[in-house]
Formats: C-alpha cells, structure tokens, sequence
C-alpha cells in the first residue's frame, strides 16, 4: 500500500493491525477484541479523512498509485472481453484501449484512457495522455457499436492528450473536435464515467454522452492544477490554490449540472477497495444502461444535444440574470 | 487557455470605438519591424506591405473588410460573462473582466455579425477578439457560437467562425471545457442541415477552440502564417526539451499536413468566399431553354 500525505494517521494504524494479527497467530493469544477496537479505529479515521477531502486531495487521490484504471474495471466487469486495435489509418495508441465486453451477458463497447499499472507499463501506455490515433480509434469502435446496436461506456482518466511533435503533425485538434461532433450524433446508448483524471480536450474527447458520470474521487477541469498554475500564477507552486479555484471535483461538477452523477466510492477510496469499487462500477453500468435502453434513440439523441446546448452560464442583459442551466 | 502572452506591440485598435488616425502616426511591423503610416496599414488591410505579415486584427476590423458596403447588423450583443465560480487568481476574474471591458469596449471575446459580402450573398459571421482575455473561449463565447448557429439553421444561411483564441477560459473551469461540447454540438446540427460552415483560423488558433469548432468546417481555411494548434508551442518545448522544428503550427505547416483546405491571403479574402459560396448557390446565369420543356413537361402531366 501507498499512503499519501494526508493518509499517514491510517499508515500507523494497519501496521499496529498487522503486527497484533501476527501476534495472535503466533502466541496462541485471543487478540480479538484488540482487532475490533483497532478496526473501529480505522474506520473511524477514515471517514475523519476521506469525508472532508479538498480539491487538491481529490487530485492526489485520483493520481494515487494503487487506483484501479480502465483495463483492471474491463477485467472484473466483464464476462469475456476482446481487445480491439488500432485506427485502421495510421496506428495503435496505447494509452486509449478499446473493445467489445459482456457484462452480464449483454454486450457492450468498452472504451477507456489506460495509465499503465508501473513504470514501465506507464511509459508504453503513455501515463494515459493519446495521440490523434486513439481518439480515432476509439471513433472506430463506437461507430462499430452504432452498427451493431452495442451500447458504449467510455471511461476517462487522463492528464490531457499528449502535447508532442506528433500528435500536431497527425491533427490532435481535429481528432477531439471530430470525437466530440460525431458522439453528439452515435446512434446508441452511451455512458462516460471520470474514473479518475479529467483534464481537458483530452478528456472530453472521450466525454460526450447520455449520461455522463463522475467517480467521487476524481476531477474534471478545463485544465490540470499544476498547468493553471503556472499559466496564472506564473509558478508550478500554487497547484493547491489552483485546485480549489478550479472547483473541479465531483460535488462541484454534479452541483454545477455538468455531470449526470456521482458515483460513490467505498470509504477508503477506490485505491483502497479497488474490487468493490469495481462491483459498484458494474452495478452502476447495468442500472443505467437498463434506463437508457426503455427510451427511443431518437428521444436519448435530442436530449443529449439539448443537455450540451444548454452547458454555459452567462449574463443577459446584465441587470437581469439569467442561468442557462437546466 | 491562454498560453500565450499578449503582445502589446499587436494592434490593439478599440473596435467599436474607432478614430479617426491622424496622418504621420506610424506602427511598426512586429514581423519586419518596418514602420507604415497607420492609416496605410489599414488601406492595406491590416496587412504589413512591407512584408506581407498579418497583423491581429479584431472583429469588427473583418465585419468592415468582408461585409458589401461594410453594411452588418451585430447580433446577439447583449450576453455577458459572468463569474459563477468566484475565480480568483493572482487577479479576480471579475476585474479581468472589467479590465478587458474597458479596453477593448467589447462584452466578450466573440462578436456575431449578420450582412451580405455580396448582393444576394448573405453570411452569418462569428469573428473573436483576441484582446479580449486572449480570445479566449467561456460560456458567452460558446452561448453566441450556438446563437449565431441557430441564426443560420432558421435562416439558412451559411455560417462563419473566425478564429482568433488562445483556448478555453480557465477561470470558468468545467463551463469553458463544456463549450467545445457544445458548439461541436451545435455543429451537428447545422451539418444535418447541410448549410455550409467555413472555419477561418487566424493568427493565433489553439487549444480548446482548435480542438473543437474551428476544426470541424465543411471548409477549413487560414489566413498565411497564422499559428495554428492544440497545444502550445511553449508546452510542447517544455514537454519534449526540444526546440520545434522551423514553421511547426504554421498555418502551412497543417495545409501540408492535410488539416486545411487553403490558405487566403486578407486581400483575397472577400472574392475567395464569394466563390466559394456561390457554389452553394446552382442559379443559372440565363434561363436554359432545355429547362424550360422539362417543366412545360411536367406540369402538362
């Protein structure tokens, strides 16, 4: 396990539990009751923690290294899953995985940012940040899942879309633009989830959906902490400040109407209780999914693109002012 | 996002605003650094003579170049940001607003102009203000993109967006990130309608607004060496720790990349989109005779 800064009081805790299990094992002494009150002691700690995170927390949160990515939820989601490569035009990014899945005996289009799990899996998977290929790919999928009449669940956990030589070469512009004009119309259900990091054209490349879900640890932004920061703070320092001004978690976003949801983790945190994070995931897939499905294409298409006409908060007439909100 | 910082040599002419330049007031080329007479500048299009750099230039600078007559209404002029996150930098949002009000005498960083660029032409212009917070698109941005849309689809006529953005706002977070969703969007729409919509890139177009309606034209065009792309050349320095190959995110740079349609010239920039329009417009010249029968014909059956 990893503990983060503000997770070190718990650190202390599961070692004494560790060291007293140890002790019971070996010296045939009753240590139940010490395990209790040390169980009590940690869920109590937990909820001290985990239930009054701010916005940098949260992001540490989201980044932690023990959290679950998209291929380990594919992995316990999913009765069978069938990777599908590549963009069929130029080649296959690594950090947008994508294929065809069952869960619970229905078929879905499975599509999400992939980490990588450590340090060498992260730089093949390019710590989750696409090329123009992924995005297409991804096109490529849910098109597939249009034809075939599959619902698609995309999962989003990205620092952004990688800022390199290559991906302007191959249009990373026109790759999220073209994403973003094409999901508006996908002839299908779709459902997209920030499993963990969203920042940015990189995340919503991925982001256009019916119902669009936000794990409770997690962010949503225009733009990462750090990056704010040194843009208008002209420092890589103020990424706490920037956090919070930012109002990027989910309770913001679910505030704001941005998103369709919340979805709450264990207490603990996903990184914590990654299989029973997984079995909420999966749960939360089969419920909605089954809503959307009672309703006309027709109906989910014209409410999706009233839902994005209607994102946006202004003043009309100044004196008077209007919400766009729904 | 604004990764750019705004130049203060670039022509920063208070649009609505305009005086009268008295002669022998020169501005100097941020290219060549040759200096013109400002009132031959303008003759000249914003465009330098000496070496044919185009200068920045705002809104109402193109809605007077493109429009016939430079007859235009301004329309859907009456939004203004609001600050629904209390953002609050090295500087409140609600003071940079107030700051770039005052400078620039626009409400936001978009102005939508309805006009003819010639008789019988009509176009819905959408034209940013790079002064304005860096072009930067928020919420008003986005709300006048889907208005000036709606404008097109109820009127059919074409629609074009003139790029001049360093990106999404920042200080309005999720909002300005959902603006790409929802003119990409609205986008659809129009495509549905099959009305033309032709994305004109300026210097500069980047982040955000490249990565979503400016990259989504029936017709991507670009005025010559503007700088055009998703990340900023600083960030990907950073990024790689390489210097960037000489002319990279140039707007010829994407036409060789496969991203444009063409490159017009400011000078060029009205005829161009006279023709281009007109192919939309399958009038013929003189009543063909042939034509004629074939509706006797039909309406005899």
């Amino acid at each position: 396990m990893v503990f983060l800064e503000f997770e070190k009081p718990l650190e202390s805790l599961y070692e004494q539990l560790d060291k007293i299990i140890e002790v019971g094992k070996e010296g045939d002494i009753n240590v139940d009751p010490m395990v209790k009150k040390l169980e009590r002691k940690i869920k109590k700690t937990q909820k001290d923690i985990y239930q009054n995170l701010n916005g940098w927390q949260r992001v540490q949160l989201s980044r932690h290294p023990n959290r679950p990515h998209t291929l380990y939820y594919i992995n316990e989601i999913c009765d069978e899953f069938i990777e599908l490569h590549g963009d069929r035009y130029f080649s296959d990014d690594k950090a947008i995985v994508g294929g065809l899945g069952k869960i619970d005996g229905q078929t879905f289009v499975l599509i999400g940012h992939e980490k990588g799990t450590n340090t060498k899996l992260r730089q093949y998977r390019n710590f989750g940040m696409a090329n123009p290929e992924g995005y297409r790919k991804s096109l490529r999928l849910m098109k597939m899942a249009e034809k075939f009449g599959f619902p698609v669940i995309c999962m989003i956990d990205t620092m952004g879309a990688n800022p390199g030589i290559e991906a302007e070469e191959r249009g990373q512009a026109e790759a999220i633009a073209r994403n973003m004009f094409e999901m508006a119309k996908l002839k299908t259900q779709t459902m997209c989830y920030i499993i963990g990091e969203g920042a940015s054209g990189g995340a919503i490349g991925l982001g256009i959906g019916d119902r669009v879900f936000m794990f409770e640890n997690t962010w949503y932004s225009v733009i990462s902490p750090e990056s704010c920061s040194q843009i208008l703070w002209r420092s890589w320092d103020f990424k706490e400040q920037a956090a919070e001004a930012l109002k990027l978690t989910s309770d913001h976003m679910a505030s704001f109407g941005l998103i369709d949801g919340i979805v709450k983790e264990p207490l603990g945190g996903a990184h914590s209780f990654p299989k029973e994070t997984a079995a909420i995931f999966k749960a939360h897939i089969l419920e909605e999914s089954a809503k959307l499905k009672e309703k006309e294409i027709s109906v989910l298409l014209n409410e999706r693109i009233e839902k994005y006409s209607a994102m946006g908060e202004y003043l009309l007439n100044p004196k008077e002012a209007v919400s766009a909100k729904k | 996002m604004g990764w750019f910082k705004r130049l203060k040599e670039g022509i920063q002419t208070a649009t609505s605003n305009k005086k009268e330049i008295p002669d022998g007031i020169w501005s100097k080329c941020p290219s060549c650094k040759e200096a013109t007479l400002t009132r031959d500048l303008r003759d000249n299009l914003f465009v330098c003579p000496h070496c044919d750099h185009h200068l920045r230039i705002g809104s109402y600078e193109y809605f007077e170049i493109l429009f016939e007559d430079s007859k235009y209404e301004i329309h859907f002029d009456d939004y203004e940001a609001k600050d629904m996150l209390e953002f609050e930098d090295l500087k409140k949002y609600k003071d940079r607003l107030k700051d770039a009000k005052e400078k620039t005498k626009l409400k936001d960083a978009i102005s939508v102009a309805v006009g003819e660029i010639a008789p019988g032409q009509p176009l819905v212009i959408a034209a940013m203000d790079f002064s304005f917070i860096g072009g930067s698109m928020g919420s008003v941005v986005g709300e006048k993109i889907s208005k000036a849309i709606d404008y097109s689809l109820v009127n059919k006529i074409p629609l074009m967006i003139i790029a001049k953005s360093g990106g999404a706002r920042m200080m309005e977070s999720a909002f300005s990130l959902m603006q790409m969703a929802k003119t990409s969007v609205k986008l659809g729409l129009l495509a549905d309608a099959k009305i033309p919509y032709i994305s004109l890139m300026t210097d500069p177009t980047t982040g955000g607004v490249t990565a979503s309606f400016a990259m989504l034209g029936d017709f991507n065009i670009a005025e010559p060496k503007a700088l055009i792309g998703f990340a900023g050349p600083r960030v990907i320095m950073e990024t790689i720790k390489k210097e960037l190959p000489e002319g990279f995110q140039s707007a010829e740079f994407l036409l060789e990349q496969g991203f444009l349609d063409f490159i017009v010239h400011r000078k060029d920039l009205k005829l161009k989109l006279q023709t281009l329009l007109d192919f939309f417009q399958n009038k013929p010249k003189s009543k063909s005779p042939v034509l004629d029968t074939e509706v006797v014909k039909a309406e005899g059956k």
